[in-house]
């Protein structure tokens, strides 16, 4: 009894403690980040690691949600007869909700575990110290970049995602089932705010970008520097990164999206 | 430092995205309001205004020149007070009739304008006398009710 007390105070204690040295972190990347821009290459290689290598998974992930939302928008609409708006429901559901989260949630598990690998074998072979030692700030040097690597990466690719899956979508309404392209397109035009709609979307694909990108080299920096702790800190990464993205999701449309 | 094919990739993929942004903000959303010109603002009473929100269009022969701007209850006359704001490009004899109307069966409501046959034009700022107002299906469906039922009653004894 005493014991399960115990460990439920030092869960509380250690996670708190956790969250502290998070914000520290943060702030201490920022602070960073002005040195880390002056090798602006550091960071293009990571957009290169994190964003040219997760567009396969981006695209075509995009173009199969947009095919399912299709046809199950579809299947449903037209008992209303109102399969015209099937552009609308498409777009919608795509550019607001499923392109960021969706897009997001296959970003850390693409990108972001393999950030916290990286650094997490870094720290075990000792590579983070050996660089403190030569007076190199390893924030500067492999924390920062890999961080803007992931933020600026993290839009581009929930925007990708949202255009494949309105792309699928159209491939099934018009192409297969034979919705009018017109109308399909007017509808969703006439329905699709940009404002409102794309921009929100944009804003909640950045936001999920700093999360991912910050818990990925957080759990990788802060990892117990053995086989173990990396292969928990990738797990952390995955299960915080996801719960973040659907909390924080929840959090911004209730802000956003009012009516 | 020199150029490297990562360099191009990461060209690649930023176009992209880029584009993608682009094609989401032209093709899938219109950027709306930007069609309308340098507005001027109108405004109608209505009896009842339906479902009509804020930023609905304002059509006439199913053009879109404008949109409702605010939408505000008047305490004085007991009425809806629409405002809406204009093209300036378009200009209207003051016998406008407007209506609240709606688009399809189960679409949104929008304002609809009816030009009259007046000489003189709606100045900014002026009201819209002749309106209708929104059709309440309750109202309508009630209506048919009570003609029903006087159809049916039997013929008063003489």
């Amino acid at each position: 009894m005493v014991g399960a007390i115990r460990r439920l105070g030092a869960l509380v204690i250690n996670g708190v403690w956790q969250l502290g040295f998070m914000a520290r972190f943060f702030w201490l990347i920022l602070v960073y980040s002005g040195q880390s821009f002056t090798r602006i290459h550091l960071t293009v290689r990571e957009l290169y690691f994190s964003g040219v290598m997760s567009l396969l998974i981006i695209l075509v992930s995009g173009l199969f949600v947009g095919l399912v939302l299709g046809l199950q928008g579809y299947e449903t609409l037209q008992r209303y007869g109102a399969s015209d708006s099937l552009g609308t429901l498409v777009a919608l559901s795509l550019v607001r909700e499923l392109g960021p989260v969706v897009a997001g949630l296959l970003f850390a598990s693409r990108a972001g575990s393999a950030v916290t690998a990286e650094i997490g074998l870094m720290k075990v072979t000792e590579q983070l110290k050996a660089m403190d030692m030569m007076a190199v700030s390893p924030i500067a040097r492999v924390v920062a970049p890999r961080f803007w690597g992931g933020v600026v990466s993290m839009p581009l690719l929930a925007a990708l995602f949202s255009a494949m899956g309105v792309f699928g979508g159209w491939l099934i309404g018009v192409v297969v089932i034979g919705v009018d392209d017109g109308a399909f397109w007017a509808q969703m035009q006439d329905a699709v705010d940009f404002q409102y709609d794309v921009l929100n979307g944009v804003i909640k694909s950045c936001v999920f970008g700093v999360a991912v990108a910050l818990i990925a080299v957080f759990e990788g920096y802060d990892c117990v520097p053995t086989a173990e702790g990396v292969s928990r800190a990738i797990t952390r990464t995955v299960v915080s990164s996801a719960l973040a993205i659907l909390a924080l999701d929840f959090v911004m449309t209730s802000f956003m999206f009012r009516g | 430092m020199s150029r490297t094919t990562m360099d191009l990739w990461v060209g690649v993929f930023v176009a992209m995205g880029i584009a993608a942004l682009f094609f989401l903000a032209l093709k899938v959303g219109s950027i709306s309001g930007s069609d309308i010109r340098s507005p001027y603002t109108l405004s109608a009473r209505f009896d009842n205004i339906g479902g009509l929100k804020v930023r609905a269009p304002v059509k006439v022969a199913g053009v879109l020149v404008g949109r409702v701007s605010e939408i505000r209850y008047d305490n004085e006359r007991f009425q809806a007070e629409v405002v809406f704001t204009v093209d300036s490009r378009y200009k209207f004899p003051t016998d406008t009739f407007a209506n609240i109307l709606t688009s399809g069966l189960l679409g949104e409501q929008y304002l609809g304008l009816d030009p009259g046959g007046e000489e003189k034009t709606l100045a900014p700022g002026d009201v819209i006398r002749k309106t209708q107002s929104a059709v309440v299906l309750e109202k309508l469906i009630s209506q048919f009710m009570f003609n029903k039922a006087a159809e049916g009653e039997p013929a008063p004894a003489k």
